[in-house]
């Protein structure tokens, strides 16, 4: 049955069902950001006068009055502020783009932290929404379970706009793929929230942290709950405003609002095309919706240009957000936010609002082939590129932010191929050890932190090469990162294994005569495409290997780095931070469990993943495997084989090739070698390649062009100065001869007035 | 006669529009304003033949102001010539802008 | 229209603008002054013959009897017999252009009578009594008016005495006159 003449004909199964109290799943965290986000003007806001940039000195000094927090923090031992951190900033604080101002502070005495003045309440507000949230999202997937529906939920609220043809309304959609967004963001999102309430501890700006968290768990939450593009546009949105707010976190340091401002701009370039895409689909099909839409695509021919540009139009957008090539560069530089807000924002949730989107429009770009071709090719490229990247990173979470995007590459592989069942279930299995990642390489930044402020040393604590031997000291991190290591490479039966294996699969045989490879990408067969994407991809995985062992080797393994004294002072993170990753270590190793396939049927129950995504992916992905040969049980096994072996074989040229013992610590490290490793290391020279091509020629086009020429020179001149000169020439002297004084004039001009109003009377 | 009437009224109005154009002797000036008053009142005289006498009562309306005008104006006059020691209107432009 | 009538009505109408033309041209303002005051002699005249008895006598009364008196006071009070000043009256090119728009004003007053020249009715209402009629008008019709009037000449004479004061009005006449301190300390010296 057509999803909409489901939704039409008579009530939805789950009308009157807890699905109905899913605004509960928006509502609350809506709530915890408003409640956090006062508590967080109470206790930062400044009464009084306030200089941030403290341009006057001395007895002139303009010295602010105390917030909540620096008040409290004079009645107790020093807490780091973010003001106070910056006050004591005697110099720049070293270090490449990515900050590691974790804890905004860089030099100076450590006496123990003291505690923001609503850690309590907002501790609690801030976690418990988000678990409340997924309490509500879990009762509405049992709901959804036992109602088993094939059209999608919808739920209108209001009337948002309507103009002519153009009806937007506030409506909420709740089928099966929503479903599973949901509760990954909840569930997840929830984790991390209580990571995040031990690794924060010492933050002065608690409040604001929770309130900018909470509030991109909501924007998330509209976004995988719209019903329509508007309203999903509002969550894109949102979440772009929310990564800026918690980048830029600790924003009194200049890289670190930088970072925020280049995440946003790269973000709004892929906004414009989401738009223009919206603009394209509602002048074609008259409807925001996407039933309606997808209803209408049945009606146009497959590949024609008018849905090859809508489909290529909203890809722009997630290559924005996705940050695929070529606008992939914040992705790295966001890295200067929270350890948390990297993994929430960074990894599990919003950078896969684009892989999602690309599911959600497969009824599109299952009708416009050459667009998922280019899905292909870009999200293959990207694979492979950002691998290569992240083999010379060391930062720790550089290394796993190049991964993210690698991964991402993955996942758009797969939406492109029309495996968008493979896609999501990428984007979930990801979701759980990405993240874990994350938050253990918070734990790590963590420790190190503490380490180093128990003997008042200043170094880089997110540099692997002051790191080293830290399983001795951080068991628990250590054995679930591992898990996570083997799930990310795919290793059988570790979660990453199953989701990169369909994808890998579903490209292969996708290749092989199916309704895509018939097309065509730029005069290149869509066979030859995937063919290449496949290899790619699986270079991809045997770089993914090696460079997640090399982290691993290089942060767990080996001697320690970090020094005789901060030895002693590293111990393991305390509980709140240990469960999500022992939850989610869990995760990584059983999640692969959502989507067994056939082929490894003895394993578990098959394609639970497939079944529950069929009333809403199955048709577009139907419609682009349309034809293709199926490969043979025994190719197929090799296939699985061969991409195991590849991810072994990776691990192990990394343990082999890779010494641990031979690293020096940051300090004393040389040099890049000239030639591939410098190239690496520094992302191919990209960044100063947009520096240098985009952003110099803006801002001297700004500056001389715009600035000085059309601004100043032109406007100013020749507008306000040129009238300004003219007007007292001309009118000027006009005027002040009328006004010579003298009653003879003023007669002249009186009776010459009522010659004239005479005249208009008499000679009508 | 009433045309013929109104014919004088309007020479005698452009008459007197021409001398305070041209003179600049302010009490001169003044008395040309007076002749503009008088073509005036001859203009009403001539219609009140024609409709009755509410434009006799107008001219001695106007005749009562121009009196008061002129009791006025002559005193400011006097009242000048004492500053400025005299009354050639090009000399009195201290509004001059 | 009998001859005679008309005749005279053409002869004073002559005379007040002949007359007119002379004070305008005039270059010793006590010539002017008597110049006008023929004029308004002659519209005297015009006035007894458009029936506007009342009017035509206290214009010789009011007009020619009192204000034009008044002028020449102020003209002899001033000193101004003489025509001393040879630039009384403007340029050649400011005359010309004076001249212009008093023909062009004349002119416009005059199409406004073209076509609609106004026809005494055949039985014009002369009244037998020249006053009691406008008496009667502004007394009752007009009341308001003429009360107005008379404080208005209350003010004027009031404003006329404190202008020409010697001592107060000069020092109200230099505010006035824009409060330039050089000139009224030497108006003071001079005129004290």
């Amino acid at each position: 049955m057509i999803l909409q003449e489901a939704a039409a004909a008579g009530i939805h199964p789950l009308a009157g069902t807890p699905a109905d109290w899913i605004w509960l799943v928006l509502a609350l965290p809506l709530a915890g950001a408003v409640i956090n986000g006062v508590l967080a003007l109470v206790t930062e806001w400044h009464p009084g006068p306030f200089d941030p940039d403290p341009i006057h000195t001395g007895e002139h000094a303009i010295v602010p009055a105390p917030t909540l927090v620096e008040r409290a923090e004079r009645s107790t031992p020093r807490l780091m502020t973010v003001i106070e951190g910056r006050r004591r900033h005697g110099r720049p604080g070293p270090g490449d783009h990515g900050d590691h101002h974790e804890h905004g502070d860089e030099a100076g005495s450590h006496a123990p932290p003291a505690r923001h003045p609503f850690l309590p309440l907002v501790s609690v507000v801030g976690p418990g929404v988000v678990i409340g949230a997924f309490g509500v999202a879990v009762m509405a997937f049992l709901a959804m379970l036992r109602a088993d529906p094939e059209a999608p939920f919808i739920l209108r609220y209001w009337n948002w706009m309507t103009a002519g043809s153009l009806r937007i309304e506030y409506a909420l959609q709740l089928d099966q793929l929503s479903m599973l967004m949901t509760l990954v963001v909840t569930g997840v999102g929830a984790l991390i929230h209580v990571f995040s309430v031990g690794y924060m501890r010492d933050d002065g700006g608690y409040a604001r942290y929770f309130a900018g968290l909470n509030l991109f768990v909501f924007f998330m939450l509209v976004l995988v709950l719209a019903a329509n593009y508007p309203v999903m546009f509002i969550g894109w949105e949102g979440v772009g405003l929310c990564s800026y707010l918690l980048i830029s976190f600790w924003f009194t340091e200049k890289a670190n609002a930088d970072a925020g401002k280049k995440a946003f701009i790269v973000n709004r370039i892929g906004d414009a095309g989401f738009l223009i895409a919206m603009f394209l689909i509602f002048w074609n099909f008259r409807s925001l919706d996407f039933g309606p839409v997808n209803q209408a695509i049945a009606a146009l021919p497959a590949g024609s240009p008018m849905l090859t540009a809508a489909a290529l139009f909203l890809f722009l957008g997630c290559v924005g957000k996705s940050a695929q090539i070529p606008l992939y560069v914040w992705l790295p530089d966001a890295m200067a936010g929270p350890t948390p807000v990297s993994a929430l924002i960074h990894a599990a949730t919003m950078v896969t609002a684009g892989v999602y989107l690309v599911a959600r429009s497969g009824t599109l770009f299952a009708a416009a082939p050459a667009a998922s071709l280019t899905v292909v090719v870009v999200g293959a490229l990207t694979a492979v590129f950002a691998a290569s990247i992240g083999l010379k990173q060391w930062d720790i979470k550089k290394v796993l932010a190049y991964s993210t995007v690698s991964q991402l590459g993955y996942m758009f592989v797969a939406v492109g191929t029309g495996a968008y069942v493979a896609g999501i279930f990428h984007l979930v299995t990801h979701a759980f050890f990405k993240a874990l990642l994350f938050l253990g390489a918070g734990a790590v930044i963590h420790a190190m932190h503490q380490a180093y402020h128990a003997t008042g040393r200043d170094d880089d604590a997110q540099d692997m090469r002051n790191m080293g031997g830290l399983r001795r000291y951080l068991p628990v991190t250590f054995s679930t990162m591992w898990a996570a290591t083997l799930a990310i490479a795919g290793i059988i039966p570790f979660a990453g294994f199953f989701s990169k294996d369909e994808i890998l699969g579903a490209t292969f045989a996708q290749a092989r005569g199916s309704f895509l490879s018939h097309a065509s990408w730029l005069g290149i067969p869509g066979s030859v495409v995937l063919f290449g994407a496949y290899v790619l991809l699986v270079i991809g995985a045997f770089m993914t290997a090696v460079y997640m062992t090399r982290m691993m080797l290089y942060t767990f393994h080996g001697p320690n780095r970090t020094g005789e004294a901060e030895r002693r002072h590293l111990r393991e993170v305390p509980l709140v931070m240990l469960l999500p990753l022992l939850v989610l270590g869990v995760l990584s190793v059983v999640g692969g469990w959502l989507n067994i396939p056939p082929l490894l049927g003895t394993l578990g129950p098959v394609g639970v993943l497939d079944r529950w995504l069929h009333p809403v992916l199955g048709a577009p992905a139907a419609a682009l495997a349309a034809g293709r040969v199926e490969a043979s049980h025994g190719a197929e096994l090799t296939l699985v084989g061969a991409a195991v072996l590849v991810a072994v074989a990776g691990i192990a040229l990394a343990v082999v090739r890779l010494r641990p013992a031979r690293l020096v610590p940051k300090a004393e490290a040389p040099p890049e070698s000239p030639g591939i490793e410098r190239t690496l290391a520094h992302a191919y020279y990209v960044d100063d390649a947009y520096d240098a091509g985009i952003v110099e020629p803006a801002l001297f086009t700004s500056r001389n062009v715009l600035y000085r020429g059309l601004d100043s020179g032109i406007i100013d001149k020749v507008f306000v100065s040129g009238i300004g000169w003219i007007l007292p020439l001309t009118l000027g002297r006009i005027g002040s001869s009328l006004q010579s004084g003298r009653v003879g004039n003023y007669a002249w001009v009186l009776v010459l007035g009522a010659l004239f109003v005479l005249g208009a009377f008499t000679l009508r | 006669m009433i045309a013929e009437a109104l014919f004088f009224s309007g020479i005698l109005f452009a008459i007197g529009v021409i001398g305070v154009l041209t003179r600049r002797n302010a009490i001169i000036v003044f008395m040309c304003v007076e002749l503009m008053l008088n073509a005036v009142n001859l203009s009403f005289v001539a219609f009140s033949r024609m409709h009755g006498v509410a434009g006799q009562t107008f001219v001695v309306f106007v005749m009562t102001v121009a009196a008061a005008e002129a009791a006025v104006g002559l005193a400011i006059i006097i009242a000048v010539f004492r500053h400025r020691q005299t009354v050639n209107l090009d000399r009195l432009d201290l509004l001059k802008g | 229209m009998p001859l005679f009538y008309s005749f005279h009505f053409y002869l004073f109408g002559l005379i007040a603008v002949a007359s007119a033309i002379a004070f305008v041209t005039r270059r010793s303002p006590v010539a002017a002054a008597l110049w006008l005051v023929i004029t308004m002699f002659a519209l005297a005249a015009l006035y007894v013959m458009l029936d506007a008895h009342f009017i035509g006598v206290i214009q010789v009364l009011v007009y020619a009897g009192a204000i034009m008196v008044v002028f020449l006071f102020v003209v002899m009070l001033l000193n101004l017999g003489q025509p001393t000043e040879l630039a009384d009256v403007r340029s050649r090119r400011g005359r010309l252009a004076a001249g212009a728009i008093g023909v062009a004003l004349a002119a416009q007053l005059l199409t406004v009578l073209r076509g609609r020249i106004p026809v005494l009715p055949p039985d014009p209402v002369v009244p037998a009594n020249a006053i009691a009629p406008v008496a009667e008008n502004l007394f009752t019709d007009n009341l308001l008016a003429f009360e107005i009037t008379s404080i208005l000449l209350l003010v004027a004479i009031v404003g006329a005495v404190v202008l020409a004061k010697p001592g107060r009005a000069r020092e109200d006449a230099s505010v006035v006159a824009g409060g330039v301190p050089g000139e009224s300390r030497r108006g003071r010296e001079a005129g004290a």
